[in-house]
This record gives C-alpha cells, structure tokens and sequence, in this order.
C-alpha cells in the first residue's frame, strides 16, 4: 500500500504537465499583438487609472474565520484516526468522542451567543 | 517504479476522460440553460453547436497574454498551474471501477481533502499576484467561503469513513458494494450527510448559489479579473475539474460508487457521477446567489453543528448495531 504514493504522485505530475502542456500550446497558438501600449498593462479598475496598489491592509472579520476554521480542522484531525478504530474500541471510543464533541459544541455555543460567526 | 508507470497512466487515462467530459459538459450546460429560458443554446458551430467547446477552446487559446505591469508575476504565472493540479489531483483517488483507480492510497479521504483544501493557495496566489482591487477581493472571499465550508464537508466526508470503518476510498465504496449504499441506509446520518456534501462541495467549487468569490455585478470576475487567454482557460478549467470530480467523489462516499446490477462497474460510476453533475447544473441555473453573510450563517450555524450530530449519530449506529 505503500507504493500507492507513488502512483499519486505521478497523477500529480500529469495535472501539472496538463496545466503547463496548455500553457505551452497557447505560447505557439498565441496571435502576437502588432503594437503595444502602456495603458494595456494597467491594472484595471474600471478604466480609471488605478488608485496606488492593491497591496493593503483588509477587514479582521477574515482573521476571525480562519480562527475559526484552525479550531475545527484540528477537531476533525482528532476524528480521523478515531473513525478508523471505533469498531473495534467499541464504547470506549464512542462515550469519548461525544465528550469531545461536546466541549467542541459548547465553544461553538459560546461563540454563536458572542455572535462571532456573523459575517458583519 | 511500476506504481509511478501505473500512476502515470492511469493518470493520462483519467486526466483524459475528466477533460473530455468537461468539454462536452460545457456544451451541455449551455444547451441546458438555454432550454431552461426557451432559447436553443449552441447551434452555429457544428451539429447543434456540438462543436462549440473546441471552437471556445481555440479561441481562448490564440488570445493574447496580457500581464499587468504592477502584477507579481512569478505568483501570476504559477496560480492557474497550480489550480489545475488541486482540482485534478483529487481523481487520483477516486475509483472508477473495481480496477480503474490511478493509486489505490489506503487514506484516500485525506488525500481527497488535503490535495482539495490546498486550492486555497492558487486562489490567494491569483488574488494578490494580480495586484488588482477586485482580484484580491475575490480571493479573500474565496479563501473564507472554502476554509468555512471545509468544516461542513469534513463533517459529511466523515459519516462514511465511520460507517465504513475505512480511509481508503476504493475501501469505502467496496464496503457499500458488500452492504448498502450509505445514502440509502442508514438514511438518517447517510441522507442528510450526503446533502451537507453535496451543498459544501457546490460552495467549495464557488458553484451558484454560493458563487460570491466571483459575483460579476461586485467584483467584475473576482479573481481571473486580470487572466487573459490560457491563464484564464486554466482557472475556468480548474473550476468545471473540481465540480466533475467533487460529483464523483459523491457518488462513490455515498451512492456505492461502481457498484450496480446488469452493467460493468464503470458505467454505474459514470452515471452516478454525471447524475450528480447535472444536477449541479439544474441548481446553477435555477437558483440566485446568497448573500456573504447569508452564505457564513448556513455554514457555522446550521451545516457544522448538523454535521457533528450527525457524526455522532454515525458512530452510534456504528457502536450499537445496526450495520457491521
């Protein structure tokens, strides 16, 4: 099982040389431009010139959903390998997973009440 | 060494048969749509406008590559790559019939999740490397939708594994093909744990109704603003690999994948698959899209703790009989 990776990572060498084999055919295909202005290379922002760089500072609500999603990725971290065992760990397993899950909700309910996951 | 020749392949083979199917599937949704608003769709290029996609192909293909002067090129250029490898990396997999299956990985689901949620890197890549308003704007929306709605999905993707009792892939649908499909029985954790997928795979995709990243009356095209030509292709591309193949891993978690009576394997998992993925479409041209805030409260107040409940439900049934 094993050398299964090794099969993956040869899929992923294929999507990669398909992503670029397109790239590559397009630079052959590709109809050359006769002439060439500045103002094609601006980025665009509704034909105005461009108000300095996009390069800036945004909104702290997207800190907050990545708080967010660290917390329950690491949950479902903890759930993978425990998914794989339950049937033979039985009970045990199963009483240890609604606690943990638990605590997880209580947090949960605590961060609705706090009304931290709406999107203002 | 033979399991590289076998990857590579089967990976030809597959990457193949996805990109096809893709082009047609273009072509059918556009007709689709078009008979939806009593129009006819394609009917120009080749007989009823079957031509169409190649027709699109070749021109998006001879369009000029245009980089903007403030853009960071080296992030500019690797983005649609990259995409194309997140979105089509995830079929390595996925098994499409007993046999056809590019790498039989005994943790399939985490490869499936791992190779899915690193789509966050190209979008990010694509939304600053632009160096444009709209584009980084449309990234983060992206990055938020996906990282939210990958809580949900992993929830859902759970149900099976511990039905199951497998992180192998091929493992879960043989195990179905041996029992009972698990969005038949049991209904209760399969059923709604397929809709959770189902509706967390359609925002993972920014497919309608959860298209914000890309809402073209805010944000012009989000994140491939500035893409022309090939680059664009590559992102456009990415997105349509990412709907087919999230269809195929639907049917295969919770549909039994290849398993089905009269007919070889294979052609159960093609129906399966296309059913799921005109089904995305029927949902794409029949809905309007929600708004962001809507969009994070179905997530985080609705989809997530349904998901945990269901997981427990999952392992109770697990735990206390029911199926073995």
């Amino acid at each position: 099982m094993q050398s299964a990776w090794l099969s993956a990572f040869a899929f992923l060498l294929v999507s990669t040389l398909v992503g670029a084999g397109l790239l590559g055919a397009a630079s052959v295909l590709r109809v050359r431009a006769k002439y060439d202005s500045p103002l094609k290379h601006n980025t665009y922002e509704c034909g105005e010139e461009p108000a300095g760089m996009s390069w800036m500072q945004f909104h702290a609500r997207y800190y907050v959903v990545a708080l967010f999603f660290v917390l329950f990725d690491v949950e479902a971290a903890f759930f993978f390998p425990w998914a794989t065992v339950l049937r033979e760990e039985g009970t045990s397993a199963f009483i240890a997973a609604v606690t943990f899950a638990a605590v997880l909700m209580l947090g949960w309910l605590y961060a609705v009440r706090k009304e931290a996951l709406e999107w203002q | 060494m033979n399991e590289l020749v076998h990857g590579a392949l089967y990976g030809t083979l597959i990457a193949t048969a996805i990109l096809s199917t893709i082009a047609m599937g273009i072509w059918f949704e556009r007709k689709f749509a078009g008979r939806m608003q009593q129009r006819l769709g394609p009917t120009i290029v080749g007989p009823a406008g079957l031509l169409q996609p190649f027709a699109d192909i070749i021109k998006l293909l001879q369009k000029e590559d245009i980089v903007p002067r403030d853009a960071d090129r080296g992030l500019f250029d690797l983005a649609p790559i990259l995409a194309v490898v997140c979105s089509l990396g995830v079929a390595a997999v996925i098994p499409f019939s007993p046999s056809i299956i590019a790498s039989d990985l005994d943790v399939g689901v985490l490869w499936v999740l791992g190779i899915g949620g690193l789509m966050v890197i190209p979008t990010f890549a694509a939304g600053w490397g632009s160096n444009n308003k709209f584009a980084l704007l449309g990234a983060m929306r992206a990055i938020a939708q996906s990282v939210s709605y990958g809580v949900p999905l992993v929830l859902a993707v759970l149900v099976p594994v511990v039905l199951s009792g497998s992180l192998s892939i091929s493992g879960i649908v043989a195990w179905q093909a041996q029992h009972h499909w698990f969005a038949v029985w049991p209904i209760v954790p399969g059923l709604p744990a397929f809709v959770i997928f189902f509706l967390a795979m359609l925002a993972e995709s920014n497919r309608i109704p959860f298209d914000i990243p890309e809402a073209e009356s805010e944000l012009v095209a989000g994140i491939t603003t500035e893409y022309t030509g090939a680059k664009f292709t590559l992102f456009y591309m990415a997105e349509y690999v990412h709907t087919l193949v999230g269809s195929a891993l639907g049917a295969a978690l919770f549909f039994g994948g290849w398993d089905g009576p009269f007919a070889p394997g294979l052609h159960w998992m093609v129906l399966k698959t296309l059913t799921l993925f005109v089904l995305i479409y029927w949902v794409r041209w029949s809905l309007l899209r929600f708004r962001a805030d809507q969009l994070m409260r179905l997530c985080w107040t609705w989809l997530t703790p349904i998901g945990v409940a269901l997981l427990l439900v999952s392992a109770a049934w697990v735990t206390f009989g029911g199926t073995n």
